[in-house]
């Protein structure tokens, strides 16, 4: 299935926000219900347990790969709980809408521009210039 | 415009680019172009890491099958033992062995993110980072469990483990049955992934 | 700063309470344990805290980890399953109290 491009998910530090006010990140999910409608008297129920076997396209290796190379078991720009960090610091919407590894590559950029590594400008330099293909 | 850093076999198909992906290239093209690291050292990132598969964890539970003093060594030092079978698991995170007994079944989860012993099975199936199996595996087990069409009987223990910190933890599943005859090959066949996570048992033989 | 030796505060076996509380920042003792009575199961180790290395401070000095195990009952109001069933975590000693 062809994914629509979506709207640009802006840059914003809400997320971290949160985080630092003592709210409770969106992946702590253990026994956390997720409920598909409000109807009914708000019952919530968690759907079962998604099986299909996910093929991993080309990019989100290079992501996973990337990760590698510049995290802890590489040139550890960052380690792996400043990632979770980041992660965590996804707003909810965010953080449940976006796959796997969407959400790294999401903290991956994040990460590089909080560590000065890569500059907001170069990158939305460089992804205005791919989008023109 | 800018050259081809990249030419691996397996791209991603014909549907336009998402923002995603565009961002991996924006991204991994600055990178490249800042010296951080080449399109090679990605391409021989992403080949080590395909070296790392379930089959892997099949060897050291076969091994453990069929050699007690191995299994004993497992149990006490799971990454030197894993170590030992030649597999390269790391200095960290450390990987420790569950076993399931007649009276006693494990399942493992991570639910506040994805921990999984990815060093020595590679990387983890999209149903063990769902939300709808963190979030219920720990509060439901039997009923996940059931899912995956395993049945646990109410006298065994279900033990969920929520791998919480620096530990990675890997189920040794109970020998099935009738498997007296088989060489460590065939036993190692009989593992899968699913296995040594703890949501089924290992096959049965035949 | 030569990391100090750390001893390990509580031993396998004893009974311990998970702290409550909703400090902010990044915590990894999950919410569903935070006030639940359990068992010392194993000392898991001595790290450098995850807390503040997730915002790139050193994590001194180290915290020793322990896995913690709990009966379902006791997690969960309405758990489903037999008294038996068990569920186990890493917990590091500064979320741990003994009771």
């Amino acid at each position: 299935m062809v994914k629509r491009v979506p709207r640009r998910v802006p840059l914003t530090f809400t997320g971290r926000t949160l985080v630092m006010a003592g709210m409770p990140g969106p992946h702590d999910i253990g026994g956390k219900k997720f409920g598909g409608g409000g109807q009914g008297g708000g019952g919530k129920t968690t759907g079962a347990v998604p099986r299909g076997e996910h093929v991993f396209a080309a990019w989100e290796k290079r992501a996973d790969a990337i990760n590698r190379l510049i995290g802890g078991g590489g040139k550890q720009f960052y380690i792996l709980d400043e990632m979770r960090r980041t992660i965590e610091s996804l707003s909810p919407k965010d953080y449940f809408s976006l796959s796997y590894y969407e959400r790294w590559i999401r903290a991956l950029e994040m990460l590089l521009v909080e560590k000065g590594v890569l500059t907001r400008a170069e990158i939305d330099g460089r992804l205005a210039a791919l989008r023109q293909g | 415009m800018a050259h081809d850093h990249e030419h691996t076999p397996t791209e991603d198909g014909d549907h336009p680019p998402t923002e995603y992906e565009l961002l991996e290239r924006a991204l991994r093209e600055l990178l490249i172009e800042k010296g951080v690291f080449t399109a090679e050292d990605v391409r021989r990132t992403i080949d080590d890491w395909d070296t790392r598969t379930p089959a892997n964890g099949g060897k050291v539970v076969a091994r453990a099958w069929t050699d007690p003093e191995y299994k004993a060594r497992l149990l006490s030092d799971s990454k030197a033992a894993i170590e030992e079978l030649g597999f390269d698991v790391g200095p960290a995170p450390q990987i420790v062995v569950l076993e399931n007994t007649p009276r006693r079944h494990h399942v493992v989860v991570c639910t506040l993110c994805s921990c999984y012993p990815r060093t020595l099975l590679g990387l983890p199936p999209d149903w063990y980072k769902s939300k709808e199996y963190r979030s219920r595996v720990v509060v439901e087990p039997r009923a996940v469990l059931k899912e995956f069409g395993t049945e646990v009987p109410d006298d065994v223990e279900i033990k969920v483990v929520d791998s919480t910190a620096d530990l990675r933890y890997l189920v040794l599943p109970e020998r099935p049955a009738g498997t007296e005859g088989l060489s460590e090959d065939e036993l190692a066949a009989l593992v899968t992934r699913d296995c040594m996570v703890g949501v089924t048992n290992a096959n049965p033989p035949g | 700063m030569a990391d100090a030796e750390v001893a390990y505060g509580f031993a396998p076996g004893q009974r311990v309470r998970v702290k409550t509380g909703d400090p902010p920042g990044h915590i990894r003792t999950p919410t569903y344990l935070r006030g639940k009575e359990g068992v010392i199961e194993d000392r898991q180790g001595i790290y450098r805290n995850p807390e503040e290395l997730a915002f790139g401070k050193p994590g001194l000095p180290k915290k020793p980890l322990y896995l913690v195990r709990f009966r379902q009952q006791d997690v969960w109001r309405d758990y489903s399953g037999p008294g038996t069933d068990t569920l186990s975590a890493d917990i590091y000693e500064h979320w741990l109290e003994a009771i």
